[in-house]
């Protein structure tokens, strides 16, 4: 969880990443923050991110991030 | 034909119920936009706004293009804004400006009057709830020639002061007449709108719909979010037609969509407004085989676009696509430093003459005076033609290709670079999405940014190889994305701006 707030927070925006479960849907992070934030993702836990999983759901909160994650880790 | 407006009332009466512009929320047919646009029209006639620019400040939706609509029937112009643009661009706008009016939504009201300007709304319910007075619509139309302005959009200055860019009624019909068989507009064409409503590469789907009686479908931008939704929508909308920006078709493809499904109903794909890499390209092309693919190219000084490239050939990659040849009834020259032509093959300034010369910049006449110029190949009459700033040549096959911005041609150490070169250079390399050059001058150094997963030393060994000496970056900076300008294009000057 630490990793993927530490990716978040070096976004440069405002925002309370650690709670806030609505990050796409309230505008927060735009489609080229998602762009980002997959290509960080990749980087640190050594995972590829297929399409169909770049979806708001999986971005809206920091812990959906990391339940994607820890599910394309077990894949 | 004299009016814009007069495409869509030779297609309201053919076309009736079909639907013109929808989005996921509202759907617009083209009876239902003809009657919006004149009441509109009507309610600002019977206020005497008359012959001035309006601006209309809404979200993307069906009903913003009704209402610029609405202002051309009042002998106005339209000057579009958003409230996803910048608040000290939009407070300089609206000070250049000193609207009369200000047609808003209820999401854009508020804004509005906390930049100061809450006295000239006019709420586009009560504008389209307005009576139709069909008398005081033909006396304003009698008097309109078509040297009148349509609507002004404002462009980023390089010196961050926004230009509003004026066209001219007569352009845009000349404009449309050009686009619409290049791109193959017709009634069974449906379009899926990228772009923002205020910026003028909107008008290639306007245009086709009011002109030739297609249907476009208005996308948000939060929709680039996920790339399968974007591939869901261009499906589930039997989407056959789109004019991208080249960073727009780049999400999709870079981002592994056509993995997982294709667009299934598109025939042509309109790239533009940036270099499109050709690695994306081949993508594209692989996800939809029987379409056409077709660079555009032009500055909306000249009216949306003036050059196009029907992809008829295999590109290697970091080879140029050209952007080819002007549209009918726009010429160009390409014009050296000395203001004299460039022989076959050698480059110079893109210069475009023709009805799609816009009017010029509003109430600047010093920076209209720099670009918009007397053709210095006729001393005989006064002929106006807009000089780009772009840099082209013709290749052997006498297609016109775009090499890089005037001002990024660079020399460095006695050598003359075209960044543009080191750019594509660097787009070559595995793990490389797209990439931006600088040059330094004060320090005489090249840096380069790029965007894309492959790491500085990499990239760095690569263009050493490629390059001649000379022309490597002394400094590479990998970045997750490159920032870009409301219309799609890398921001040069923010990057100028950064910390090296």
């Amino acid at each position: 969880m630490d990793e993927i707030l530490e990716i978040l927070n070096g976004l440069g925006l405002d925002a309370d990443f650690e709670h806030c479960t609505s990050l796409v849907d309230d505008g927060i992070l735009a489609s080229l923050d998602i762009v980002s934030i997959i290509a960080e993702l990749s980087d640190v836990f050594d995972i590829t991110i297929p399409a169909r999983d770049i979806v708001p759901e999986n971005f809206n909160s920091a812990e959906a991030m990391l339940n994607m994650v820890n599910r394309l880790l077990d894949e | 034909m004299k009016n814009i407006l007069e495409f869509l009332e030779n297609t309201a009466p053919k076309f009736g119920g079909k639907t013109a512009f929808a989005d996921e929320t509202e759907s617009l047919s083209f009876e239902k936009l003809l009657a919006l646009s004149k009441a509109g029209g009507s309610l600002l006639a019977g206020r005497g706004i008359y012959r001035q620019p309006v601006a209309v400040f809404m979200d993307k939706a069906p009903r913003t293009i009704a209402a610029f609509f609405a202002v051309m029937y009042a002998g106005c112009c339209y000057v579009p804004l958003e409230r996803s643009m910048p608040r000290h661009r939009l407070r300089m706008i609206l000070q250049r400006l000193e609207p009369q009016a200000i047609i808003c939504d209820e999401a854009s009201a508020g804004l509005a009057s906390e930049l100061g300007w809450g006295d000239k709304l006019i709420p586009c319910a009560e504008l389209f709830a307005a009576e139709v007075n069909e008398e005081a619509l033909a006396g304003i139309r009698a008097k309109c020639i078509d040297t009148d302005p349509a609507y002004i959009v404002f462009t980023s200055g390089s010196t961050g002061v926004p230009k509003g860019v004026t066209a001219c009624h007569r352009s845009v019909i000349d404009y449309a007449n050009a686009l619409c068989p290049v791109i193959g507009a017709a009634e069974d064409s449906r379009f899926a709108m990228q772009v923002p409503l205020y910026v003028d590469a909107c008008m290639k789907e306007v245009l086709s719909v009011i002109k030739c009686g297609s249907t476009a479908f208005l996308m948000q931008q939060s929709l680039f979010m996920s790339p399968l939704r974007v591939l869901d929508f261009l499906n589930r909308h039997e989407i056959n037609t789109v004019c991208w920006v080249a960073s727009a078709l780049t999400l999709v493809s870079g981002l592994g969509a056509f993995e997982e499904g294709r667009p299934e109903y598109l025939r042509t794909v309109c790239f533009g407004s940036e270099v499109f890499p050709v690695k994306q390209l081949h993508l594209w092309q692989r996800a939809c085989p029987g379409a056409r693919f077709i660079n555009l190219y032009g500055p909306t000084e000249a009216t949306g676009m003036s050059f196009y490239f029907v992809v008829d050939r295999d590109f290697a990659e970091g080879e140029p696509i050209p952007v080819g040849r002007p549209f009918d009834n726009t010429d160009f020259l390409l014009l050296r430093e000395d203001d004299t032509e460039a022989p076959a093959g050698e480059t110079g300034e893109i210069c475009i003459r023709g009805t799609a010369v816009s009017l010029g910049y509003f109430d600047d006449p010093e920076r209209t005076a720099a670009v918009f110029t007397q053709n210095p190949l006729n001393s005989h009459y006064p002929e106006t033609i807009y000089r780009t700033g772009d840099l082209g040549r013709l290749n052997e096959r006498g297609e016109l290709v775009f090499i890089s911005r005037k001002d990024s041609q660079i020399k460095n150490m006695g050598h003359r670079i075209e960044l543009g070169e080191i750019e594509s250079c660097a787009c070559l390399c595995e793990g490389v999405e797209s990439a931006c050059c600088l040059f330094i001058k004060e320090k005489s150094k090249l840096y380069l940014y790029y965007m894309g997963t492959a790491d500085e030393k990499s990239v760095q060994r690569r263009l050493r190889a490629e390059l001649p000496r000379y022309m490597v970056p002394s400094g590479l900076y990998r970045m997750d994305t490159l920032p870009l300008l409301p219309n799609g294009k890398i921001d040069r000057n923010s990057l100028m701006n950064m910390e090296r």
